[in-house]
């Protein structure tokens, strides 16, 4: 549980967060692993997760009809994988494959999502760390829509 | 590296094409040789030349080549309308015209001692090209070389074995990323600005050099300065529809400045304005 604590307080998504906070998550933490090229979760899927990644690369795919899967992004050391568990419906909207063998630390959402109803202040500061990556996820697939390299004629 | 242009600016010198190698499906690199040893090749990281296609036009184009090889002059060249499709069909033998080098370059000399970061988009790639060759030739005159590029696709990428093989070197860190990947590419995707959390940019001892299209620009201009690096240390290379290249038609006329002569390398702070324009 200790070491579980010390990961957590020293990954990047929890920089700077309060010892109490991440004493509290601790029981929410377990350590997982997954093998290259399995899936860490799939779309429609319940999302009662999210992953610290710790080493290794995660693909996030769409899948489209007549298509092999797109990957649309990926993931790496330092970043974090799944908000779908903190909104309702809590469900995947995309698959996340891991493109080598993956270690993480997985937090379980439900856990998660009683302990900042009863405490609003780690509610509060999770969903800051949450909002701030969305945003940043978000403006990069602004730029992505663009397709700045494609030719016009 | 000494360079200017001895002879008539208008008056293209005679070259032949000796060698032409594809490095995506519509992009291709030409190596030129001057059909007198008399014309110089030297140029500055960062300077194009107008190279003239018999018949068909006249074009300006980076340079992409070493600046330490006095004997060519390299073009990475994408194939987007008539005049280019004509320029990457040349046959190994055939001449073209060269005017140039023209412009300025990339800040080579003010980037001494520091943290060089260069960011580049697609075929912007090729205008830094010359920069990066001339840091690892002279590695001890820089601090850690950090090139970010993004592409298309993996089979939009330029340079691929070279940028495995930059990344070989002392203090240097290449990160690639494409916008889409396919199931084959085990490397990153996304776009060139979420690169930036795998580099731990020292911002006050860093200078960024960025080529590629201003929109993808503008988002790394912005994510250069969430990082901390001022508006003096980052330069751009802008692309107008350049003409006379000595700034005489006005043809490249962006606000204050022309292109082809105050340009193509700019500061930042200098366009950062006319950047946010429409249309312009």
């Amino acid at each position: 549980m200790e070491n579980l604590e010390r990961v957590i307080a020293e990954h990047p998504f929890f920089a700077g967060l309060d010892g109490g906070f991440t004493n509290l998550m601790v029981s929410c933490a377990s350590n997982i692993r997954f093998k290259a090229g399995s899936y860490i979760l799939r779309e429609g899927d319940a999302a009662n997760t999210f992953y610290l990644i710790r080493e290794g690369k995660v693909a996030v795919e769409i899948l489209a009809p007549q298509h092999k899967p797109i990957i649309v992004a990926t993931l790496s050391v330092g970043e974090i994988l799944g908000w779908s568990w903190l909104l309702p419906p809590f469900q995947w909207k995309f698959h996340a494959r891991a493109v080598d063998d993956v270690r993480a630390i997985a937090l379980d959402g439900k856990c998660l999502r009683t302990k900042c109803e009863e405490n609003h202040d780690l509610g509060y500061e999770i969903l800051k760390r949450f909002a701030q990556i969305v945003e940043q996820r978000l403006d990069a697939t602004r730029l992505q829509l663009l397709d700045v390299y494609a030719v016009r004629r | 590296m000494a360079t200017a242009v001895t002879t008539d600016p208008m008056l293209p010198r005679p070259y032949s094409v000796r060698e032409v190698s594809k490095e995506t499906p519509d992009t291709f690199t030409l190596r030129l040789e001057p059909e007198s040893t008399a014309n110089s090749t030297a140029f500055q990281p960062g300077q194009f030349s107008m190279l003239w296609v018999f018949g068909v036009g006249e074009l300006p184009i980076s340079i992409s080549g070493d600046p330490a090889l006095h004997d060519r002059l390299v073009y990475t060249v994408r194939s987007v309308g008539q005049a280019t499709h004509s320029l990457v069909n040349q046959r190994v033998g055939s001449g073209l015209g060269v005017r140039g080098p023209f412009g300025a370059g990339w800040p080579a000399e003010a980037a001494k001692g520091r943290d060089v970061i260069i960011v580049a988009g697609g075929i912007g790639l090729a205008p830094l090209r010359p920069l990066i060759y001339h840091v690892l030739q002279n590695r001890k005159d820089y601090g850690r070389l950090v090139i970010l590029y993004g592409g298309r696709s993996p089979r939009d990428l330029l340079y691929r074995k070279e940028l495995t093989k930059w990344a070989r070197n002392h203090e240097t860190q290449v990160l690639v990323t494409v916008d889409y990947g396919g199931l084959a590419w085990r490397g990153h995707v996304g776009v060139v600005t979420t690169l930036f959390k795998y580099c731990r940019l020292q911002p006050g001892r860093s200078i960024a050099m960025v080529c590629g299209p201003e929109i993808m620009m503008r988002f790394v201009t912005r994510e250069l300065e969430t990082q901390g690096l001022s508006r003096d240390d980052i330069y751009l290379s802008m692309e107008r529809n350049m003409k006379c290249a000595v700034g005489f038609c006005g043809h490249c006329q962006y606000g204050p400045h022309f292109i082809c002569k105050d340009g193509p390398i700019f500061r930042y702070e200098q366009v950062r304005k006319l950047l946010e324009k429409y249309e312009l």
